[in-house]
């Protein structure tokens, strides 16, 4: 059991991290930016329509601003810093520049978050399968069209690498 | 304001007990927008997503039973999907795949918006809802659970553990009404149940009244039209009578969302709809 009155320790990215002088009641995406320092996670609306702070919280895409942050102590938390450790770019990112999926970019790390997760349930989505996967991350530039492409393109690039 | 992550079921009702009225959270869907935007400030918090018994289910010809944490997701797909069928239908309609990760039943019975997708699927099936207190388990039945707008009848040391579900034989399903087609908040909603062993049909609404409601009046009339012990007739008369009946039992209110004429028809609608599906 876990009383997370004041000070607490969360695992992010495979790091254990001290959370201190917190008001428990942030939320995980306000720790992770504001505490942490990970600035990758975007906040947008804070109420879950928008997707643009989607983290994996025990391999589940969620949204880290509906996630109280005290009570994702003992879980693993894995942030669009997460993806890319070392700084170089993953398959999806890539893709996601190729083909100009990135616009203003503040839906980008969501999106991309969730687009691994999809692909790691599920390597050969259909197209509805992609949109409905992708269906909580809104993004306001692109049509979502690009976005599509870069994850046919990645999925593409997965199956020759398999072969 | 503390927060507390037990890992039983017995250290959470000991949690309760010790902090009456503390914020019991989940999924987080609901709470953390309130907490986001300064309408609610916890005092204590009793986080469950870490008990894991309250995250299984399990399915018996007899009995299907689903703790309060399973979330969404897992009701889309899978062995629940297949036993409740209407109970997938609305899971799939809530919230984005992110919410419907996060979010559980038991969340939606703790909140008991009259919008809430899962409540009126609930009230078709005649759930039972199990509350978990130091002093045992008190079975209550949904229709005398939920008691108005987001109010219900757990007292403050109860836990939401589960609910026990009778499985039922013939055609069920949930549909709903809203704005658009994803991430969206019923507007109107019905759930059909067809059961051959009870020889009935239920009619449950959501987003109508202030409390799901049960179209008692249409199902009697109903089974004074069809013999619901089998196959039910593929009638347009009886359909369009039996909407009729069942969307004047609503109760629907003007508010930012649609307006009372709009949710009773479209109540109507959905009713004649899910009746004929039901007789193919």
């Amino acid at each position: 059991m876990t009383d997370t009155t004041g000070f607490y320790d969360l695992v992010v990215n495979g790091e254990r991290r001290q959370v201190r002088d917190s008001w428990v009641g942030e939320s995980l995406l306000y720790v992770l930016r504001e505490r942490l320092g990970l600035m990758g996670s975007k906040g947008a609306c804070e109420q879950g329509e928008c997707g643009s702070c989607t983290v994996l919280l025990d391999d589940e895409a969620v949204c880290s601003c509906l996630v109280l942050g005290a009570s994702a102590v003992g879980s693993d938390v894995v942030t669009i810093e997460g993806l890319a450790p070392h700084g170089a770019p993953t398959d999806v990112q890539l893709a996601f520049v190729e083909h100009g999926a990135v616009q203003c970019g503040f839906c980008t790390p969501g999106l991309v978050v969730a687009v691994h997760h999809l692909l790691e349930r599920n390597p050969d989505p259909s197209a509805i399968e992609t949109r409905e996967a992708l269906s909580g991350n809104i993004c306001r530039c692109t049509g979502y069209g690009r976005i599509f492409a870069a994850v046919e393109t990645v999925v593409a690039l997965r199956k020759g690498a398999g072969k | 304001m503390s927060v507390y992550m037990p890992t039983t079921v017995d250290q959470a009702v000991a949690l309760l007990a010790q902090n009456p009225g503390a914020c019991l959270l989940t999924g987080g869907t609901d709470t953390m927008v309130e907490v986001n935007f300064n309408h609610l400030k916890p005092g204590t918090v009793i986080g469950l997503r870490l008990v894991s018994s309250l995250r299984e289910y399990t399915i018996t010809p007899q009995l299907i039973q689903i703790g309060a944490g399973v979330p969404y997701a897992r009701m889309e797909t899978g062995p629940l999907a297949e036993a409740l069928p209407a109970l997938a239908a609305a899971a799939r309609t809530v919230g984005s795949p992110q919410i419907r990760a996060a979010g559980t039943l038991g969340g939606n019975l703790g909140t008991c918006s009259p919008a809430g997708d899962g409540l009126p699927v609930l009230a078709a099936l005649d759930a039972v809802v199990n509350l978990r207190s130091p002093r045992g388990i008190r079975g209550v039945p949904f229709q005398d659970f939920m008691v108005g707008v987001k109010r219900n009848s757990r007292v403050s040391d109860e836990l939401i553990e589960s609910v026990s579900i009778a499985p039922t034989s013939g055609y069920q399903d949930y549909a709903k009404v809203g704005v658009r087609n994803a991430m969206v908040i019923s507007v109107a909603s019905v759930c059909l149940v067809h059961d051959r062993h009870t020889a009935s049909v239920r009619v449950a609404l959501g987003a109508v009244g202030p409390t799901i409601i049960r179209a008692r009046e249409a199902e009697a009339w109903l089974a004074t039209q069809v013999d619901a012990s089998t196959s039910l007739p593929p009638d347009e008369a009886v359909a369009i009578e039996f909407a009729r009946r069942v969307a004047a039992e609503a109760r629907p209110i003007d508010d930012h969302r649609s307006t009372a004429d709009y949710r009773r028809h479209a109540i109507q609608t959905l009713t004649r709809r899910l009746y004929l599906r039901s007789t193919k």
